[in-house]
């Protein structure tokens, strides 16, 4: 029997951020890191260099890293990481910081995801994106995830007789969520007929199945309950936290995802089960993936997601609430702020500084990740409990 | 020099001047289509005439067009040294650069033969075809070029020209006695056609083969090939020009070949 | 000449410009593409544990072994999932979209992304997958359907990987030779829509050459590939319509370095096979490669016939090998230069052919009809080296084991 890893007891998060979103830019990633990391220093606080540890993802920072970040920003931390693992960066973005502010390596570690978005920098991005896909996707016309998540959506209908339209109830739910957030590119009702109506990208993905690239940046703080007393910062506090890369290589086509393995470990390391969760903020690229997180994370089992959203109010004040901002779908991507989007709505919601509608009395929140499509399926997942 | 030598130069310069005597230009041109002698696969060949472009006002030189250009020595109308056969390969001043100049300039008899040749793209030029001209236009002279008018140089289409069949090329030329009688009765300087070689398209087969090639040059006389222009010609009264390129040990050369002809 | 009887293109319209798909590839994955090349599916295996890897890698993902080797895979498998692109990024995918792409569970234990046929059946079918090369001559895999794959060009995706001469302008550049002929015939069998065929010297009257003008398409021209002003004049009347080159001009004698005094015969030798077929892409390449996106036809391949002593000196015909091994690199040359147009060089390394030049060889030796035959069904397939005939193919198989041993077999 593997020992049990140590929990997550004292570390929290606070400090909730986000860089207005926007279609195209023609600033830099570093441009927008930088109005992150001004606006943590801001609305914390704190002084700049009580900023002792620094966790940077953007997918668009090249030639640059996290290590030129923090020249370009000035700042001298102890301790310091570069995170890009698309989707799934927020996840071990945070699991990261944690265990260094756990352990004494940082006091304050500020986690930060911005990228910008240049017209073609979409497509750019997606013919560099690994070698596997280089080798044996993007010569397919496939480039970026929008064939390779069609395939395996085309594959799950088949093979757990999903239907477009249950995927499209969370496309309309999720809307409804962002009308109440002035920060999403979307602000237009949704409804399901216009989803079903919407355009054939890569069958059966419709228009309304796929994310708007974008520009923006999402950063939040990690430190510990004590520090974040002292400053006198509102925190969410870290009750569990799982990632796995890999998991199941032997699937033929990709139905599942590594939570799975881990669930278990992540809800007995919060001590609850998935009743106890008010919220949950799952990546959703797409609308499968957010399938196949409420199946793997335990909310019900493989192939019933349709059946389990469809029996639940998806919305912010609903039975079961999914990406209460409104998800990346309604948000927009903006690059590797996709992956944070999840957990700085969860901050604000369990911290009580929403910008949209609340989660009526919020106390235990779920935010999940997933990415890195390397090949023909996403590599990295990863999720945490959030307290309030 | 006598002052009459100098006279009948200067007399040259004017009859040239006041259009008296003409200059006739007796050469094909030289281009990638003009036809060439063809020998069995198995024999070494003689390269055709090629030129490549070295520049042309453009990157490789501005200002400039200049060509290189590749070609055997017995490409096009060209002139023939004793060296060429093996009957002459041991000859003193046999090659293109010791050949005496004087030989280069002399009286040309030209042997009309372009009704039989029409008739009989085999033809063979015979002795008494010689005599029988020389009874009509005079005895040919001594160090004289003679030259056999087929009007083969009006063959424009290369088949035409090269006249191929299975058995090879059929086109005239001299008969192994009529060579013979030219050097040892005539003392010729050397014999001209207006085919691709001295000799007969079906030569190969005649007793020796290629009887003008063997016989002139092993008497260290010469040969001129893919003449033209032999209709403007007298029979008898024009100077024939035709300095080859001084080649070292060279066995003949393209050439320009002119001749002075009066005006008729 | 009559004039082209399909729909002409609107010359009041911009030209459509060649463009291709993604061409960079890892070094490692290059694999895939070097077996295509010449019509064979391979993926690696682990020479330790026995594991297929794909997409390609440089060590293997069962027991970290680095020993992994193509080996060549017979593709049956079962089509899981497919989808229909209909928004692409890539110019060239946009102006062939929409078209269909899949995942297959190979029966060997790797799933592939694949393009799919149009007679693929719904998700679970069985389905053979095959790598060919896209318009960029890198290897894509395709899936057809598991039974009755007739022809690869009825599909239009297919069409992209193929090079028929159906329906196309093609020039055989030298026609009085047997090769050159039976190219000729075979082009027009296939459905060419116009044979031109080039004849040096044709007073020499080869046999043959001139009862080719018997075959509706075809058409008889001058050129000799060792003079530039006729290689430039075929292709000033001609070189704006040409869809396929076949350079068959060859000069062939079988000398060794010492066998044949001077250099004169083999200076030929290089002024037809190599000078010939610097001449050639220089006077012909450009328009074509311009010509590479035209409709109705466009210019789609190079055909180049080596021979497999291009590979390795065949020292009874040394000089002879020699130009063709300087045809090779160039040819190889021009396979660079004309990818960004998309256009296809197939090099055509026949061993021994039945011809007068080869009457010492030793029986197999293979027929020119029989060699033009593969020729076309290279074409057909898409293929970029064709060994056609049992000799060409064990010495390739040589060649590739070691050069070296193969030199050292040569010159026993």
């Amino acid at each position: 029997m593997t020992p049990r890893r140590l929990g997550y007891d004292g570390v929290v998060l606070a400090a909730p951020v986000t860089v207005p979103y926007e279609r195209f830019s023609t600033r830099s990633a570093h441009w927008f890191l930088g109005r992150a990391m001004r606006a943590l220093v801001e609305s914390s606080g704190l002084e700049k260099q009580a900023i002792d540890g620094l966790c940077v993802t953007s997918m668009s920072l090249a030639p640059d890293t996290a290590i030129g970040m923090v020249e370009h920003l000035g700042f001298q931390p102890r301790w310091l990481d570069n995170v890009t693992f698309g989707g799934a960066s927020g996840m071990i973005a945070l699991r990261r910081a944690a265990r260094a502010v756990q352990v004494g390596d940082a006091e304050i570690v500020a986690c930060v995801a911005g990228d910008t978005n240049q017209t073609d920098s979409f497509r750019r991005g997606t013919a560099a994106f690994s070698q596997f896909g280089q080798d044996a996707v993007y010569p397919y016309g496939s480039g970026g995830p929008n064939a390779s998540v069609a395939l395996l959506t085309d594959n799950y209908m088949r093979t757990y007789g999903a239907e477009l339209a249950d995927f499209g109830r969370i496309c309309v739910a999720q809307r409804a969520n962002a009308l109440g957030n002035p920060q999403a590119l979307f602000s237009k009702p949704l409804t399901l007929e216009q989803y079903l109506k919407s355009p054939l990208i890569a069958d059966p993905i419709r228009l309304y199945d796929c994310v708007m690239p974008c520009a923006g940046a999402e950063a939040f703080l990690v430190m510990r309950e004590e520090t974040a007393r002292a400053e006198g910062l509102p925190f969410a506090r870290l009750v569990g936290a799982i990632e796995r890369h890999n998991a199941f290589p032997d699937d033929p086509v990709q139905d599942r995802g590594g939570w799975i393995v881990d669930r278990e470990e992540l809800f007995a390391q919060a001590g609850v089960t998935p009743e106890a969760v008010d919220f949950v903020q799952a990546y959703d690229d797409y609308p499968v993936i957010v399938f196949l997180q409420i199946e793997d994370l335990g909310f019900c089992g493989k192939g019933e997601a349709k059946d389990f959203l469809a029996g639940h109010d998806l919305t912010t004040t609903g039975s079961f609430p999914i990406n209460t901002s409104g998800g990346q779908l309604s948000v927009g991507q903006a690059g590797g702020a996709g992956g944070f989007l999840g957990i700085v709505e969860s901050i604000r919601q369990l911290t009580g500084q929403t910008v949209g509608t609340p989660v009526p009395d919020a106390k235990i929140g779920l935010v999940s990740g997933f990415g890195m499509i390397n090949y023909d399926r996403g590599l990295s997942t990863g999720a945490a409990l959030l307290a309030a | 020099m006598t002052t009459s030598t100098l006279g009948s130069l200067a007399a040259l310069v004017a009859d040239l001047a006041e259009g008296n005597v003409e200059v006739v230009d007796l050469t094909q041109t030289l281009a990638p289509d003009m036809p060439r002698i063809s020998l069995p696969p198995e024999f070494g060949q003689a390269a055709p005439f090629r030129m490549e472009e070295i520049s042309r006002y453009d990157e490789r030189g501005a200002s400039w067009y200049w060509n290189n250009f590749s070609c055997g020595e017995h490409t096009g109308t060209h002139f023939d040294a004793p060296i060429h056969w093996v009957s002459g390969r041991n000859l003193p001043d046999n090659t293109t650069d010791t050949i005496p100049p004087r030989s280069f300039v002399g009286p040309a008899c030209v042997i009309n033969c372009s009704l039989e040749a029409e008739q009989d793209p085999d033809f063979l030029l015979t002795v008494d075809f010689v005599t029988d001209w020389e009874a009509t236009y005079g005895r040919i002279p001594p160090r004289a070029w003679v030259l056999m008018r087929t009007d083969w140089g009006k063959r424009t289409d290369p088949a035409e020209f090269q006249n191929y069949d299975e058995a090879g090329q059929h086109s005239p030329g001299p008969n192994p006695d009529c060579v013979r009688f030219l050097i040892e009765e005539r003392d010729v300087l050397g014999f001209g056609t207006e085919t691709i070689g001295t000799d007969a398209g079906q030569a190969a087969h005649l007793r020796p083969p290629y009887p003008c090639h063997f016989y002139m040059h092993g008497a260290n006389r010469y040969g001129l090939q893919c003449l033209t222009n032999l209709d403007r010609l007298p029979p008898q009264g024009a100077v024939l020009i035709c300095p080859p390129l001084k080649i070292r040990k060279g066995s003949g050369s393209p050439l320009r070949v002119l001749a002075l002809a009066p005006r008729t | 000449m009559t004039m082209d009887q399909r729909p002409h293109r609107n010359p009041a319209l911009p030209p459509r410009r060649p463009t291709t798909p993604p061409i960079l590839r890892s070094r490692f994955a290059l694999g895939l593409t070097a077996a295509a090349a010449s019509g064979r599916f391979a993926l690696q295996e682990c020479l330790d544990c026995g594991a297929i890897q794909y997409p390609p890698r440089e060590a293997c993902h069962c027991c970290l072994s680095d020993r992994l080797e193509w080996r060549p895979r017979d593709g049956a498998g079962t089509l899981l999932a497919v989808t229909c692109v209909r928004k692409p990024y890539e110019t060239y995918f946009r102006e062939r979209a929409p078209w269909r792409t899949g995942i297959v569970r190979l029966d060997c234990g790797v799933s592939v992304v694949a393009y799919l046929h149009g007679r693929c059946a719904e998700p679970p079918a069985r389905v053979r997958v095959r790598a060919c090369l896209d318009r960029a001559g890198r290897a894509v895999l395709a899936a057809l359907p598991d039974k009755d794959v007739t022809d690869m060009t009825d599909d239009p995706l297919m069409r992209e990987f193929s090079n028929s001469p159906k329906g196309r302008h093609v020039l055989v550049t030298d026609g009085t030779s047997e090769i050159g002929q039976a190219m000729a015939i075979a082009a027009a069998e296939a459905g060419a829509e116009t044979v031109w065929v080039g004849a040096s010297e044709r007073w020499k009257a080869a046999p043959g050459f001139e009862a080719l003008s018997t075959i509706p398409q075809v058409t008889l021209l001058p050129l000799d590939v060792t003079d530039t002003q006729s290689v430039d004049t075929l292709a000033g009347q001609i070189g704006g319509k040409v869809d396929i080159l076949f350079n068959t001009a060859e000069f062939h004698r079988t000398h060794s370095a010492l066998s044949r005094r001077g250099v004169e015969t083999a200076r030929v030798e290089m002024e037809v096979n190599y000078f010939g077929l610097l001449r050639l892409a220089q006077a012909f390449g450009p328009a074509m490669s311009a010509r590479a996106a035209e409709v109705p036809t466009n210019a789609v391949a190079w055909v180049n016939v080596l021979s497999v002593f291009a590979l390795a000196n065949y020292p009874s015909q040394g000089t002879f090998s020699a130009s063709k091994a300087a045809a090779l690199s160039l040819a190889q040359c021009l396979r660079a230069e004309f990818r960004p147009a998309g256009l296809r060089v197939l090099n055509v390394f026949p061993g021994p052919v039945d011809e007068a030049w080869n009457q010492t060889e030793l029986p197999p030796k293979i027929a020119p009809r029989r060699l033009a035959a593969d020729v076309v069904r290279a074409l057909e397939d898409g293929l970029e080296d064709l060994f056609p005939d049992p000799v060409a193919r064990d010495w390739y198989e040589r060649w590739r084991a070691d050069p070296k041993v193969l030199e050292l077999e040569l010159t026993a």
